[in-house]
């Protein structure tokens, strides 16, 4: 009696704490959420419970002349499918090359992955500013794809690789025995089994130029050029308390998608950086 | 015994000298074309003498940039010639790789023919040069990705380091000069330099192992508590619990910044205005530390709490009855069982934590750019390293110096690398891989 009420008691408690940390997650969020329905334009007037619920920011997003949404959705969209497709591509034949074939120099080649990982594009930001201005790709969303690719490789690298490490490699001896070559055994053999992880990277490089927004702001210069991030970014950075409800709307609208990829991708992430993180 | 008359029969007949076609290699191409490689050998030349013709002149321009910066103001862009300089180096070390790999090929060729061995026909050689560089072919891509892309800005950026590139002295109006460590020197000399170098050192280092371990605990604490097997509705505390990593973090700093804005925050305005409370979340360098160590917890814990999930669940159940058994208590369980397992699991994507946060610009740029400001200081109260570096760059044109705290960055971040390699290796021979 005494026993089953303390359990009691600590599953009480539990269930308070996981209460509590509900609300501190949801309470932000919410907030945005009910700011992006108020009507008025200002942080200072708006409440987290509105007297009248609008829509009209999100008109006013994707309706008004003033509004850039739609060409920055544009432009973000164009940035995240050549990343993605070109990531995709370059990182399975580095994943494959580092996990079945023996080489001069692959043990160096995957430490200096691991160590390049650690260090990020951003501490050569100096240096990435001056030479995309030295070949003139500054201002230019192709310069954006191109450190976006290099960036992401590394760590994307270690992903493929650690996939690939747990496919069998009887499977790829026996069909060399068979004769088949470099590109059929990875083409028909490896690939197909890879795609889980292939996919993976492909959604992730996808959907980091919709998060990020240092790397745009450092590039890109003309407004009509901007990425999403950084469009909403300088809504508020402009005048800040006075198109907050406008930044609301439009951050949800990004938020909400990638929620619900990221929510339904996130074990593959967990599982795939384990591996890589672990097997090396 | 037949075999060994053999070999010796055709050793006789074949007074080749492997020497020979390596001191022949001396240009490449030759050697090979001694070898009988007759294809291979007009490939070695055309590769080196087109390389040579081509490449002279860019080399000697680069080369000659990289010790001068140029000479001439307006003419010479200083920053043009170090990264020809740069990029001339590498194509230096590229060259030199191919021309070892020539010589040690012309030997081998030499010693195969010494023994005999018959020539390849075209299709044979080509399938072995296939089969043998096909890793290569592969990595090739990535590795000029990455040499453009992350190896050329981070040598540049060394390079800025040791000149005096800043406001005063732009190119291409102006010509750079190497100025040795002057920089360097004035960032622990000067009275200006050296204090703000201290406190932004001071306060990443805090950050970096405040915020990080702060979000480990959390994760671990409701990752222990929900996995308690009598808490129903797993799957749905976990997925509300990853909630602030799948949102993109730059949304909910700027939300957060709004929140605690010190005038019209909802944090000042809604809920501690009715407990008559006013706090500077901003304006004051003690608060908006401590609300960017509470915004980054937010923000990472679920991350690690995901990480921890998946490894408690897979601790078998065996430990925990064997420690029942002995009347282990709860916390002598979590101490021996629970911490030992989940930390050695996952503990090079913590130091990446670590790392991560060492660098994390996003937070503290976006909350109150690195405010608010300090007297006497070039940065502000709250900027780390690498947020100072961002506005040494861009808002006040200073690259030198930007550029040399980013060598001082760059090594802290080698020493959390160095713990990753002791890590990782140590999983590689336990797992005897």
């Amino acid at each position: 009696m005494k026993k089953s009420a303390k359990n009691r008691l600590e599953l009480t408690g539990i269930y308070l704490i996981v209460l509590f940390v509900f609300a501190v997650i949801a309470y932000p969020l919410l907030w945005t959420l009910s700011i992006s329905f108020n009507p008025g334009t200002s942080l200072f007037s708006s409440s987290i419970i509105p007297d009248v619920w609008s829509l009209k920011h999100y008109q006013w997003l994707f309706s008004d002349p003033s509004s850039d949404y739609l060409l920055w959705y544009k432009n973000t969209l164009l940035v995240a499918s050549v990343t993605s497709v070109a990531s995709v591509i370059i990182v399975a034949f580095v994943g494959f090359a580092f996990s079945r074939y023996e080489f001069v120099g692959r043990k160096y080649g995957i430490y200096s992955f691991l160590l390049l990982q650690m260090f990020p594009v951003l501490m050569g930001m100096v240096a990435i500013y001056l030479l995309l201005n030295v070949v003139g790709l500054l201002d230019s969303l192709w310069g954006l794809v191109i450190i976006y690719i290099g960036g992401g490789l590394p760590m994307n690298a270690f992903l493929v690789k650690g996939y690939l490490d747990t496919i069998p490699r009887d499977l790829d001896e026996s069909a060399k025995m068979d004769g088949a070559g470099h590109f059929r055994i990875f083409f028909q053999i490896l690939t197909p089994l890879a795609k889980p992880i292939l996919a993976v990277v492909a959604l992730f490089n996808f959907m980091s130029p919709f998060m990020d927004f240092l790397l745009p702001r450092i590039v890109l210069r003309d407004p009509e050029k901007f990425t999403l991030a950084l469009g909403l970014y300088n809504f508020i950075n402009d005048q800040f308390s006075n198109n907050f409800t406008r930044f609301a709307a439009g951050a949800i609208l990004i938020a909400v998608p990638i929620a619900v990829v990221f929510l339904f991708l996130q074990r593959y992430l967990i599982s795939g950086l384990a591996e890589g993180a672990t097997k090396g | 015994m037949k075999t060994e008359t053999d070999d010796r029969r055709v050793a006789a007949a074949n007074p080749h000298q492997p020497i020979l076609s390596v001191i022949l290699s001396v240009i490449p191409g030759l050697g090979q074309l001694y070898n009988r490689r007759y294809i291979k050998g007009a490939l070695f030349l055309v590769f080196f003498f087109g390389a040579v013709g081509l490449l002279y002149e860019f080399m000697d321009i680069g080369f000659w940039g990289l010790f001068t910066l140029g000479t001439l103001p307006m003419v010479d862009d200083s920053r043009s010639l170090l990264v020809q300089g740069l990029i001339s180096v590498m194509l230096l070390a590229f060259m030199i790789a191919f021309y070892i790999f020539n010589l040690i090929d012309a030997y081998r060729d030499g010693e195969k023919l010494k023994m005999g061995f018959r020539i390849p026909s075209m299709k044979q050689a080509f399938q072995e040069t296939w089969d043998r560089g096909f890793p290569y072919y592969m990595v090739l891509p990535a590795l000029f990705m990455l040499v453009f892309v992350v190896i050329l800005p981070l040598l540049f950026m060394i390079c800025l380091a040791f000149t005096n590139y800043n406001l005063y002295n732009l190119p291409p109006a102006k010509l750079l000069d190497w100025v040795g460590l002057d920089n360097f020197v004035a960032l622990f000399k000067q009275e200006v330099w050296r204090r703000s170098l201290l406190n932004v050192l001071s306060w990443t280092i805090v950050w970096t192992f405040a915020a990080t371990t702060l979000q480990i605990a959390v994760a671990m604490f409701l990752a222990v508590l929900v996995n308690d097997p009598r808490v129903k509705f797993k799957r749905t505390i976990r997925t509300v619990f990853i909630l602030p990593w799948a949102v993109p973090s730059f949304v909910t700093i700027l939300i957060f910044a709004a929140m605690f804005n010190d005038d019209f925050g909802a944090i000042n305005r809604e809920l501690l205005a009715p407990l008559g409370m006013h706090v500077p979340w901003m304006s004051d360098p003690f608060w908006a530390k401590i609300t960017l160590i509470l915004i980054q917890v937010w923000l990472g814990f679920p991350f690690v709490f995901a990480l921890f999930s998946g490894v408690l669940q897979s601790i078998s159940r065996d430990w925990y009855e064997a420690a029942d058994v002995d009347g282990g208590s709860r916390w002598s369980k979590f101490r021996h069982i629970t911490l030992p397992h989940v930390l050695y699991a996952t503990a090079p994507l913590l130091i990446m934590q670590y790392a991560g946060n060492f660098n994390n610009f996003n937070i503290i740029y976006l909350f109150n750019e690195g405010g608010p400001p300090v007297r006497n200081q070039s940065a502000g109260g709250t900027d780390i390293l690498i947020s100072w570096v961002y506005k040494l760059t861009f808002d006040n044109n200073n690259y030198k110096m930007a550029a040399a705290i980013s060598i001082i960055m760059g090594l802290i971040v080698a020493v959390f690398a160095f713990f990753q390699f002791t890590r990782s290796r140590s999983f590689r021979e336990e797992k005897l891989y």
